[in-house]
């Protein structure tokens, strides 16, 4: 048994592998998998392993020594604010998409997800999913959206928070939370877009997702290799067919 | 199915396994045989991770371990990595979090050991620890075994811990319960079930075999 303890991670005996450790902001989910998938045809032997979670919380982990190379935010401020602790350098923070939210119901629910964030005060919508607006960016956008359209309060109770916005969009999904006001890309991505319905809020309803990413001090120049691919034309056009809009643009 | 996470899962619980039998044999038997008043701090101490929400658990690991505290610095000078989002914190804390499930049914065993025995091994000139392993191991391997099973089990099945102080790194720390989470919220219900089945039968036929070991004397499938 010890020796099964001791024994390390399998390793690849191709000299030529770059691995690259990425932490990635939960509504990257799909595009990121097909992302990673074209480097990897592109780049033989490399490895990209990737974690998805909450913004916030994957800033907690690499402040405490996370040992990622990565980072992918839904807010950009996030990956400013670990440059200037000292976690990257400054000039290695780069956007690379523009998030965007609307209300999802899947198909049957009481809810209708085409009246947009308003339409969700209606008796029957008994719940509503967001992510936990406490460290994840979508679901500080999306209780933005409910601040504007002047329902945050009558929403407020309705309201069932997902550890980020994956799970948020997993309790729509499965009709546990009869809406959801998630990201845009996970509306289009293969578990949901076959099995309900959504609206785009308004981009001026919430102030912009302005998603990006850091290249951290710990990691190696394959990392800016694979951060390039993500700004790259052929990294863009992943993005926008999951319903991200460029970075800095107007929507 | 996520074999990276089945296969680091079955090294962390076996590495546990070890660690907590070498620290829980010695700590079991000063709990089950000393007059000490302290003794029930101990016990307090040992059973807490019971009652302990995992996460509260995690947390204090994470402060307690992590990069900026005493201990995370001096692993790093020592090793050079971190201990925090690493195989080595997982095990610590699969060690913490599993420890009454080791200690509390030796214990228990030792605690049953005829005392005349004891005392004739200590009479007869052998020394405590090797009375230990001459003759309190032998006569508890029921909880040898319990401690075993329910240690291995234990650690397989641990989530909350692993999910705050391992942080979810593939092929370093995903851990089975974890990838089950991870397909869950990528609305892949189907490897979701797969693995969560395996799981329940692997959970199932450890206790069968556990409680077949301990029918010490009796047929383990009597007929009716």
């Amino acid at each position: 048994m010890v020796a099964i303890a001791g024994c390390g991670a399998p390793g690849d005996p191709d000299e030529e592998t770059q691995t690259v450790a990425v932490a990635a902001a939960a509504d990257l989910k799909f595009a990121l998998d097909e992302i990673i998938n074209a480097f990897e045809a592109e780049h033989d032997g490399w490895q990209i392993s990737v974690s998805y979670g909450s913004s916030g919380n994957f800033v907690q982990q690499i402040r405490n020594g996370a040992p990622f190379d990565v980072y992918l935010s839904a807010d950009i401020t996030l990956a400013e604010a670990l440059a200037d602790g000292g976690f990257a350098d400054p000039a290695d923070v780069f956007g690379y998409a523009t998030g965007r939210l609307v209300v999802w119901a899947a198909d049957g629910s009481p809810a209708d997800p085409t009246a947009g964030v308003s339409g969700l005060v209606k008796d029957d919508v008994k719940t509503v999913a967001i992510a936990n607006p406490q460290h994840a960016p979508y679901g500080q956008a999306a209780e933005a959206a409910m601040r504007t359209a002047g329902v945050l309060e009558e929403l407020k109770g309705k309201l069932v928070l997902g550890e980020n916005i994956a799970q948020a969009a997993e309790f729509a999904q499965t009709g546990n939370a009869d809406a959801g006001i998630i990201a845009l890309s996970l509306a289009l991505s293969p578990g949901l877009r076959d099995v309900g319905a959504f609206s785009e809020v308004p981009l001026d309803d919430f102030p912009r997702l302005n998603q990006g990413g850091v290249v951290l001090s710990r990691a190696s120049e394959s990392a800016h290799i694979f951060a390039d691919f993500l700004t790259s034309p052929a990294g863009q056009e992943i993005l926008s067919r999951y319903g991200f809009s460029p970075p800095d643009g107007e929507g | 199915m996520d074999w990276d996470a089945v296969v680091l899962s079955l090294r962390l619980a076996a590495a546990t396994t070890v660690v907590l039998l070498l620290t829980g044999i010695p700590l079991a038997a000063w709990l089950a045989y000393s007059r000490r008043r302290w003794t029930v701090v101990v016990e307090a101490v040992v059973a807490l991770p019971l009652v302990l929400p995992p996460t509260v658990l995690g947390f204090y690991l994470l402060v307690a371990l992590g990069n900026r505290s005493p201990i995370g610095r001096w692993w790093i000078e020592l090793t050079g990595s971190p201990l925090v989002f690493t195989f080595n914190g997982l095990l610590i804390a699969s060690v913490l979090h599993s420890l009454p499930f080791a200690v509390q049914p030796l214990m228990a065993s030792f605690a049953g050991v005829d005392r005349r025995l004891l005392e004739a091994s200590t009479v007869l000139g052998r020394t405590w620890p090797a009375t230990i392993v001459k003759v309190v191991l032998p006569l508890s391997r029921a909880g040898l075994v319990t401690a075993v099973v329910l240690t291995f089990a234990h650690t397989i099945g641990e989530f909350g811990v692993v999910l705050m102080v391992g942080g979810n790194i593939p092929g370093q720390t995903r851990t089975v319960a974890i990838s089950i989470y991870d397909s869950v919220q990528a609305f892949d219900h189907a490897t979701a079930a797969r693995t969560s089945f395996v799981l329940l039968l692997f959970s199932l036929v450890v206790l069968v075999a556990t409680y077949t070991i301990n029918r010490r004397g009796r047929p383990a499938w009597p007929r009716p």
